[in-house]
């Protein structure tokens, strides 16, 4: 089962440079323990504590997950999920 | 250096001094590290003190670049009541290493542009392009 998970420029220095990969899972937590695996280090940069990290958005096709639901959030075969760092200061 | 035309310096500062006292931001799309696309974004915050992008706007807008070919040549947003230069918030969060920061003083009226890589943050030159020159 394969999800394309499309990566932002700053984190592809995990991925050897690669702007989308493919990984497996049936939610977004599985899906990026399966992404750590084969890309490992990432996982740090978008989960914290179990949770989202607060400043990175994670998308299901159109949908932000935190408005799904969060790491729960299922996903299937044939899903896009896009990671873009959320544009943020003070 | 940062290359940019007057017409988006001024829409730039419209926008800041519009949403005075709250921080505006924005996004300029562009090809080959010119800035073309004036994007002005929603301040999801309406802050004083600090904006980020609406995910979904945000999301949106970036899948348009996406799309075009484009990247986002520029990210902008204001400082009202500090200079025009890069806060520790900033920096932390700074995620386009490509990208030219661009912060405007409302309070100073001061236009400066910054690279912010790695935690570094590096000024640079701005020279604006006037009209029919």
């Amino acid at each position: 089962m394969a999800i394309e998970v499309r990566i932002p420029t700053i984190l592809r220095t995990y991925t050897d440079g690669a702007k989308a990969v493919d990984a497996s899972g049936a939610t977004i937590e599985e899906l990026i323990g399966d992404l750590e695996a084969r890309h490992p280090g990432i996982k740090a940069r978008l989960v914290e504590n179990d949770k989202l990290r607060r400043f990175v958005n994670v998308y299901l096709n159109d949908e932000d997950v935190r408005f799904l639901g969060g790491l729960g959030t299922p996903v299937s075969d044939g899903d896009t999920v896009t990671v873009l760092p959320a544009v943020a200061g003070g | 250096m940062l290359t940019i035309s007057r017409e988006l310096v001024d829409r730039i500062i419209a926008h800041a001094t519009a949403d005075h006292p709250d921080e505006a931001c924005g996004v300029i799309a562009g090809r080959g590290g010119v800035p073309e696309r004036f994007v002005p974004m929603e301040n999801a915050e309406r802050s004083p003190t600090f904006y980020r992008f609406d995910s979904m706007e945000q999301f949106r807008v970036w899948r348009e670049m996406d799309d075009n070919d484009e990247e986002p040549v520029v990210i902008y947003h204001s400082h009202t009541a500090t200079e025009a230069y890069p806060s520790r918030t900033d920096v932390s969060y700074a995620s386009e290493p490509h990208a030219h920061y661009v912060l405007y003083s409302t309070a100073l009226a001061q236009f400066r542009s910054f690279r912010i890589v790695d935690g570094v943050i590096e000024e640079e030159d701005v020279k604006i392009l006037e009209p029919g020159v």
